[in-house]
């Protein structure tokens, strides 16, 4: 029971940090381009951006570590054997190693550069202008790497069962 | 060269081509 309460929130939490992050890339930075030309992105900047990365940061540690305490619990997996790609936790170690990556994005490059951009702590206009370029690219590197993420963590819990793996 | 990340669709398919690389990877190379 305790570990499907466990996966429940992980994939809770999964999808809020992964439906924001398609948010940001899909929806806001488009948006926020048109936005600032006819000078409305005041609303997005000031009420929305703060409130989505408030919760984008948050489900992206509730997801790791949930999914953290997912691999020392269930048997049959192990912490040590996904992130070193041993035995039947190699795959989904290879998403587990790839949400790792994009945990660290999110809370080392994409909010520290949010908080200057957005206004939350002091910048200057080229400050503000590089910490926008750093933030779009982890973002948009987040993205790129949910990709493969999602498919090694749906596959790797059943890889042998599903034939999926060679 | 145009960094394919600047792009919601480069985007998109530089994720698909590393699922794939991913994906060879881990059924030639990892040992279950």
């Amino acid at each position: 029971m305790e570990l499907v309460l466990d996966r429940w929130l992980h994939i809770l939490a999964g999808i809020t940090w992964i439906g924001l992050l398609y948010y940001f890339n899909f929806v806001q930075v488009p948006g926020l381009g048109q936005a600032k030309a006819d000078g409305t992105a005041a609303g997005i900047t000031k009420h929305i951006a703060p409130r989505a990365l408030l919760w984008f940061r948050w489900a992206a540690a509730a997801t790791w570590i949930t999914g953290a305490y997912y691999l020392i619990r269930f048997p049959g997996h192990s912490f040590m054997d996904a992130f070193t790609l041993q035995g039947g936790s190699a795959y989904i170690g290879i998403g587990a190693w790839l949400g790792t990556i994009m945990l660290f994005n999110v809370w080392v490059l994409i909010w520290p550069n949010q908080k200057k951009v957005l206004g939350i702590v002091g910048a200057s206009d080229e400050e503000k202008a590089k910490a926008g370029r750093v933030a779009l690219l982890a973002s948009r590197t987040n993205t790129m790497l949910s990709i493969p993420m999602l498919f090694f963590m749906i596959t790797g819990t059943q890889a042998h069962g599903a034939g999926i793996f060679g | 060269m145009k960094n394919p990340l600047d792009s919601i669709w480069g985007t998109i398919i530089s994720g698909l081509v590393l699922t794939v690389i991913l994906y060879v990877f881990a059924s030639g190379f990892l040992t279950t």
